[in-house]
């Protein structure tokens, strides 16, 4: 007896909703594997997961507050997945965005206040989407490897960050890797009193409708998908594929891009090493958890925020390392592209 | 100050640090060439080395034996191999996505299970780790000597393993198999070799070597477990399988080449020589795109790369 995989017929619609879903059930209910190796009392340990996350208005607007890098990355990765772009790179684009935002909040200081912000916005947005630029040229002049190149493009810019927080960005008089703290004009308005709930958030659902709008409404989401589903195809019906594949990493490194600013002039209002805990990362896996669709990655990046900051109440709570947080999302990615596979496909048990 | 640099004393301290820095990109990228070569890509590498370092670590503070920790290290990358090779070749998943995966899930896991059995004490725990072990005569040649043969264990295996490997990719009935899978799988299944099989062994033994690469980093190179040990050397490797065009040889050059440069930019801190380690960690990346670039012009790429293979697909 052997199990063969055959293709299948297009699933109906309602399975793209309802695969994800699954998916998000299934890593939960594993997820009780490593709670309970950790000694969690199982469900004392997902009512903590959950009331951290959503129990309370602070750690509501939290969730929301570690919802918009994720959600900025995940629509850059998917919209680059989208067009069969892999751009891998995401990270490396939002410490672009963060980089180019802190030289700006820094030295903008003699522009009127109502110009700081956009024009730091701007600046990140094409900070990171000249970085993802690199391998989009790479790729489509010299056929270089996308997925290589976008990767080690994240230490490079790990280390230029690293050079100049060393060298000419670093704080007069401090020994550490750190920038002088931006100016107030070039800090996010906070919109929710006590709280962090900050203007990227709303940045980071302006972007899905406008990803949403793209893919939906223009020619160029159309070129987008046209060029994602057959290269070839799409050439020989009359599209600059090189150029629809330029723009996308254009858009896709600028929306992380803007991440990098979320989080420097939200949150951290200085340039440090260690400005993002590899939010480019998990936007590969919400980007495939939410099936490349604006709305999808929406609903993901609620999610691992969920998880990410429910993990540190059940931590607290139950004495279940934190890091419980980063095992979910490997297992979420590997059980969604198992579950993608049944979109296509479906395993057949042959006798022999 | 080039006097300094000049000195024998500096050289061959250099040239102990540049094996020593190489010796888990050699094993990272030895394990990385068996799985491209048979055409998959192992993104996995990364969280596989971060795992085999953890293992390594735990399993030898646990039980006081460092080759135990090494052997448990290889088994857990054996195991993760497998993983990849059940996403990859079985289901035929995206490689890309499937590695990643992997990376994500074992770097968590490994922290997981770092966090659970030592909680987070304020002073890291260590271990005594592995000591050098002088070749008698070889190590007393001037300068070189001590340097190169004044070395671990685990870096005279590493050495060992890259010309064993060559000689089982092209002087073997095994290694023809390997290439063919990773060349043509239709051709390779045709002629009777078992694709899916031979890319599992390969992924398999790929694994070992990575959680061996990674043991090395916190049982001789470092006595502890930090969460940034691996600090990118998995993606290094990935790197010096492109630069060195899926060779080993080549491929073990391009690992002294970033441990030389590694070792450099430690030293001449050392000697107070105000220049940026930042940029000089930068170099072997912007080598290997240079490199990447000038590789997709030739066609040393194993040409079934990236390309799930299934069976019942045979003719699309």
């Amino acid at each position: 007896m052997r199990l063969r995989i055959v293709k299948r017929q297009p699933l109906p619609g309602w399975a793209r909703i309802v695969i994800p879903i699954a998916a998000v059930v299934a890593t939960l209910i594993l997820s009780a594997i490593p709670i309970l190796i950790a000694g969690g009392e199982l469900w004392k340990s997902y009512f903590y997961l959950f009331y951290g996350a959503l129990g309370t208005r602070f750690n509501l607007l939290e969730t929301f507050v570690k919802a918009s890098p994720l959600l900025l990355t995940g629509l850059a990765v998917a919209f680059a997945f989208r067009a069969k772009f892999w751009n891998i790179g995401a990270e490396g684009q939002l410490l672009a965005g963060a980089l180019t935002a802190t030289a700006l909040g820094i030295s903008l200081a003699g522009l009127p206040s109502f110009m700081v912000l956009p024009t730091v916005l701007v600046g990140g947005f094409l900070a990171g989407g000249l970085w993802a630029f690199i391998p989009a040229i790479l790729k489509t002049k010299l056929k270089v490897d996308d997925v290589v190149s976008s990767l080690l493009l994240n230490y490079v810019m790990v280390h230029i960050m690293g050079a100049l927080l060393f060298g000419p960005l670093q704080q007069p008089g401090s020994s550490w890797p750190r920038s002088s703290e931006i100016i107030a004009a070039a800090k996010y308005p906070i919109l929710m009193p006590r709280s962090r709930f900050h203007l990227g958030i709303l940045i980071a659902l302006l972007a899905v409708l406008v990803v949403w709008f793209i893919n939906n409404k223009t020619t160029f989401g159309y070129q987008n998908k046209a060029v994602g589903v057959n290269l070839r195809a799409a050439r020989f019906g009359g599209i600059h594929t090189n150029a629809v594949i330029l723009w996308t990493a254009l858009i896709s490194g600028g929306l992380a891009g803007l991440a990098g600013v979320g989080e420097l002039c939200a949150l951290q209002y200085r340039l440090i090493m260690d400005i993002s805990p590899g939010y480019g990362y998990s936007g590969i896996v919400i980007a495939m958890l939410g099936n490349l669709h604006p709305v999808g990655v929406l609903f993901s990046s609620l999610f691992f925020s969920i998880i990410i900051v429910g993990a540190q109440t059940m931590s607290r709570m139950t004495g279940v390392p934190v890091y419980i947080a980063e095992v979910i999302q490997g297992m979420a990615l590997m059980i969604m592209l198992i579950f993608l596979l049944f979109t296509e496909y479906r395993v057949k048990v042959v006798r022999k | 100050m080039m006097s300094q640099i000049l000195e024998a004393a500096f050289i061959s301290g250099l040239i102990g640090a540049m094996m020593r820095m190489a010796t888990p990109i050699i094993f990272a990228t030895l394990g990385e060439i068996l799985a491209e070569r048979s055409g998959v890509l192992n993104l996995g590498i990364e969280g596989i080395m971060l795992m085999g370092a953890m293992t390594g670590f735990l399993v030898s503070i646990s039980t006081g034996s460092l080759w135990f920790g090494v052997l448990m290290a290889a088994l857990v990358g054996m195991a993760l191999g497998l993983l990849m090779a059940f996403l990859s070749v079985h289901l035929g998943l995206s490689q890309h996505v499937s590695g990643l995966g992997i990376t994500l899930f074992s770097a968590g896991l490994a922290m997981f299970i770092y966090r659970l059995h030592f909680g987070s004490p304020t002073v890291p725990p260590t271990v005594e780790p592995f000591h050098q072990v002088a070749i008698p005569l070889l190590s007393e040649i001037p300068i070189i000597g001590s340097g190169l043969f004044k070395q671990y264990t685990l870096t005279y295996i590493a050495w060992l393993l890259v010309p064993a490997i060559s000689i089982l990719l092209y002087k073997t009935k095994v290694g023809l198999k390997i290439r063919t899978v990773g060349e043509n799988p239709i051709v390779a299944d045709t002629v009777g070799v078992n694709v899916t099989l031979t890319r599992t062994l390969c992924l398999v033994a790929g694994g070992a070597l990575m959680g061996i690469g990674g043991a090395f980093l916190t049982l001789a190179h470092q006595n502890m477990f930090l969460i940034d040990v691996i600090g990118g050397r998995g993606w290094v490797a990935i790197a010096m399988v492109i630069f060195g065009n899926w060779d080993p040889v080549k491929g073990m050059l391009g690992a002294l080449i970033f441990g030389c440069l590694d070792g450099l930019q430690l030293r001449l801190q050392g000697l107070g020589i105000k220049l940026s380690f930042h940029l000089f960690l930068m170099i072997p990346y912007l080598l290997t795109i240079v490199a990447l670039v000038s590789v997709s012009r030739k066609a040393s790429v194993p040409a079934g790369l990236l390309k799930p293979y299934r069976r019942e697909e045979k003719g699309s």
